[in-house]
């Protein structure tokens, strides 16, 4: 099959040694944290990128930050590359490996060490899972905002890689936004803390460089988070249009007129139809475009606030509006737009783009991508973050068919570049990846990836962490510019 | 001091040319935007000062995409007319630096994000940094650089945004910045808990931030300020005061909620919107420390459950006056005479760790002491390499918050 993204060409010479790698990662790691047998290597050769797929020298599970330190030491050593990975849900491809590289996985450091209600923080290690310090936090009325869809697996150490947001982000922000600390393992092995339970911490903000640097800039083993205190009651309601571009503008005119609700989602026709079928949520299946506005509060709040934004809607002729009748309606309506990707996935293959534009294109986004989609004779499901203008296309294809796969691919990039020139950007939240690698670019100038790039070397001189990803293959700084493999084939 | 000469640029291109020429004749500079925050940070001597004051106007704001752009220099006077007009709002709050250090002049928008400054809303809404979205800078080369962008969401390459936020003109010269706006709240009251000691406000506080109302500002006003705030129309005792903001209804249900919380930890009095909005812009100001000086003046940031500890723990060493936003967590600490800088970061790496800014000294004092926190070695260097990697021959503000920044 082939491929439109190049990896760098995997080095011989750690290849070559992969003997003796292992028997050294064996001597400074526990019984079962190091992974070498093709067939438990598998499991690891890709992300939710599954297009593209590598195989590791080795995976490390480490245990301990010291354990994480030795194995980074190890590698920076011996210039061997390294993939730091979470849960391997990246949308991005950020968590592919390659064949000269050592994986390492925070999946056993999954404890929650600390909740600190009078401070509102918990301190966890990389490997727990998003949702689970919500659970674990519940019971006490407090609540983790960031809230990705593939939160019952993805992890705070991924999370922070990839600034993660969520549909809730309108209201509670992003990752970078809940996040007061990380304990993080440098290149060499040495280890720093960043921020703790104080609102701000000294000196450059390190901290809101380290989120969303894709696992480049070292690897953070233990995160203190913000805790919230949850709302008392939270009402999503279904609002059906005729047209998307009237959904669209409905979106713009409910935050034009000062009211943020928690969450505005929105699905077109085709992603109506596919999450209903997986969801059976009630979702009105005779309308065109469908809103979900969640508003949260006291019933005197949710009620005052869906006052205007019913009359809102009223203005742009809604034609089915539907509120939850209870918890487990509430429930269905979440899990119905949460299981979006999954549920395309078992109608078709997908790729699905993440680029965010300003809320006024939103509707012109919205008609331009229709047209791309029917030149390349693809389909597509658009289900996205509309009240902070963060689009997800669902391209529609058949991976058993290269040409359309290629043409998935080459869809997507334009789908993408259409949101830069909109005034937008490559990727509100899934991070660049490989995938979004090469189109770069299209929204920086070189001098402006060459100072991105001059920071990374301030963090991983030899450029070992994660070196496929982010900035385009050709044109990087210094002596470490690797070339680009060769054989576009996939292994 | 020497005379400096004061460059005026009127375009991101002629700041790169005047970096360029810094560079050129090895002449470091002092980057200035309105120069009322020009008490912050170690005293420089820069052979010429670049101003971006005249690097004004809004150059993007469509209200209904809660976004604005406007170049480094725009007055930030300007920059909230604008948001006004539209019933709009920069939601953190900028402190204004005036009064305490009793200077005059006109603050720019740059100058905020550059020192990342935030005021009492930082609690609920986040700090300038949360806020700042995309960046134009030049850089210690005199290339123009540009990160972010005008969207909410953007985790595209890295995020050099936040590390221009509070990077206090040492990176790079920014000439331009797109922010977050958000509609100004529709109403606002303030829940005042008369009588609490400092430890039991803490409490207090903190059960206000885990109760489900929006606390969107939390401050205690012990005895020895609160005579200095509101014309002294709060004086009788220390307050604890929280603020609810939002729609008319939402707000009447949550400030009940909340006054029958507190009422159970002291007396409760409410402030209404206009007294809300008069008492929180002086704390946001520091208003009980107005006035220049001469007496130091420490902005502290620690857990919120630390705050008290600190002030309780120095108060037993050193002359202090002190009080308490972001739920406890922001300290500013008035200091009798000396700073007594070792004391104060002593205390705070005892009680959990946290940083101190000596905001407020004169020139000899602030050349002495370190005015940001001093960081570990292994983060200093870190943050010695960052530095390089933006201005390898060290011509922005040289020095302006450490010996390698």
């Amino acid at each position: 099959m082939t491929e439109l993204i190049a990896f760098l060409e995997p080095d011989r010479s750690v290849i070559d040694r992969r003997p003796v790698i292992i028997s050294d990662l064996a001597d400074m790691l526990p019984e079962g944290c190091l992974i070498t047998e093709e067939r438990e290597l598998v499991p690891f050769d890709t992300d939710a990128f599954v297009s593209y797929r590598r195989m590791p020298l080795a995976v490390v599970l480490p245990e301990t930050t010291e354990q994480v330190a030795a194995v980074l030491k190890y590698c920076n050593d011996n210039s061997i590359p390294v993939v730091p990975r979470g849960a391997g849900t990246s949308l991005s491809g950020g968590a592919i490996p390659q064949e000269d590289a050592i994986v390492i996985g925070v999946s056993k450091l999954n404890r929650i060490l600390e909740v600190d209600y009078p401070n509102r923080a918990a301190l966890v290690q990389a490997g727990v899972t998003n949702i689970s310090i919500s659970q674990a936090v519940d019971a006490d009325g407090f609540f983790y905002a960031p809230d990705p869809s593939s939160q019952l697996a993805c992890t705070i150490g991924g999370n922070i890689g990839m600034n993660s947001g969520g549909a809730h982000c309108l209201k509670y922000g992003v990752t970078t936004n809940n996040l007061m600390g990380v304990k993080m393992v440098m290149f060499d092995g040495s280890i720093v803390e960043i921020g703790g339970k104080a609102l701000d911490s000294a000196g450059y903000d390190l901290l809101g460089l380290i989120c969303g640097s894709e696992g480049q800039l070292g690897i953070v083993t233990e995160a203190t988070v913000r805790l919230l205190a949850k709302p008392e009651g939270a009402r999503p309601v279904l609002f059906g249009f005729q047209s998307s571009v009237a959904a669209g503008a409905c979106v713009t005119d409910i935050i034009g007129a000062g009211i943020i609700p928690v969450a505005i989602e929105f699905m077109d026709k085709p992603a109506i139809e596919i999450c209903e079928a997986f969801a059976n949520a009630g979702y009105p299946m005779d309308v065109e475009a469908l809103l979900i506005v969640e508003v949260e509060g006291s019933d005197a709040e949710m009620e005052a606030m869906l006052e205007r934004i019913i009359e809102i809607a009223r203005r742009h002729g809604v034609k089915t509006i539907k509120e939850s009748q209870s918890a487990t309606e509430a429930a269905l309506i979440w899990k119905g737009r949460k299981s979006a990707f999954g549920a395309t996935g078992r109608i078709a293959d997908y790729i699905c783009m993440d680029g965010t534009v300003p809320l006024g294109q939103l509707s012109h986004v919205l008609e331009k991508t229709s047209e791309i989609i029917d030149r390349y004779g693809l389909r597509v499901a658009n289900v996205f973050h509309a009240g902070d203008g963060n689009m997800h296309p669902l391209i529609l294809f058949d991976a058993n068919d290269p040409e359309e796969s290629l043409k998935a691919e080459m869809a997507g990039n334009d789908i993408l570049k259409l949101c830069v020139d909109a005034g937008g950007c490559l990727t509100g939240e899934h991070g660049v990846g490989v995938e979004k690698r090469d189109l770069m670019r299209h929204q920086y100038s070189g001098i402006d990836l060459a100072q991105q790039m001059r920071v990374r070397a301030a963090f991983d001189p030899k450029w070992i962490l994660n070196p496929s990803k982010v900035f385009p293959l050709d044109g990087r700084n210094g002596s470490h510019a690797a070339q680009p493999a060769s054989g576009k084939t996939a292994a | 001091m020497i005379d400096t000469q004061v460059l005026y640029p009127e375009s991101e291109d002629d700041v790169a040319r005047l970096v360029a020429d810094a560079v050129r004749s090895d002449s470091p500079v002092e980057i200035r935007g309105g120069g009322t925050r020009g008490g912050m940070g170690r005293p420089l001597q820069a052979a010429s000062t670049l101003s971006v004051a005249r690097l004004t106007g809004i150059t993007n704001y469509d209200p209904t995409e809660l976004v604005m752009a406007a170049r480094a220099g725009t007055p930030l006077e300007e920059v909230e007319a604008a948001l006004d007009e539209n019933n709009q709002m920069l939601t953190f709050e900028p402190m204004d630096h005036r009064p305490i250090y009793g200077v005059e002049g006109t603050p720019t928008i740059g100058g905020v994000f550059a020192g990342n400054v935030s005021g009492p809303r930082r609690i609920s809404a986040g700090a300038a940094r949360d806020n700042l979205l995309g960046v134009r800078f030049v850089n210690g080369s005199g290339e123009i650089v540009k990160s972010g962008g005008r969207v909410m969401k953007n985790v595209t390459g890295l995020d050099l945004v936040k590390l221009m936020a509070g990077s206090w003109g040492t990176l790079g010269v920014l000439c331009e910045v797109t922010f977050k706006v958000l509609p100004r709240p529709e109403t606002a009251v303030t829940i005042a808990v008369r009588g609490l000691n400092d430890a039991q406000a803490a409490e207090a506080m903190a059960a206000a931030m885990s109760m489900s109302v929006e606390v969107s500002g939390a401050a205690h006003l012990p005895e020895s300020v609160i005579y200095r705030l509101m014309g002294g129309a709060l004086d009788s005792g220390p307050a604890t005061v929280l603020r609810l903001e939002g729609l008319e209804p939402s707000v009447a249900v949550r400030s009940k909620r909340l006054v029958e919380e507190m009422r159970r930890r002291g007396e409760v009095s409410v402030l209404d919107a206009d007294a809300t909005s008069g008492l929180w812009r002086e704390i946001r100001d520091v208003k009980p420390f107005e006035g220049g000086g001469p007496k130091p003046v420490w902005r502290v940031s620690v857990a919120p459950s630390a705050g008290h500890q600190l002030v309780a723990a120095l108060r037993l060493k050193a002359g202090v006056d002190a009080y308490y936003d972001w739920q406890g967590g922001l300290v500013w600490l008035q200091m009798e005479a000396d700073p007594e800088a070792d004391l104060v970061r002593q205390y705070i790496k005892a009680l959990g760790g946290g940083h101190a800014t000596l905001v407020r000294a004169d020139p000899s004092m602030r050349a002495d002491i370190p005015v940001f926190e001093p960081q570990p070695a292994g983060l200093e260097a870190l943050s010695r390499r960052i530095k390089e990697q933006f201005d390898p021959r060290g011509v922005l503000n040289p020095g302006r918050m450490s010996s390698v920044m």
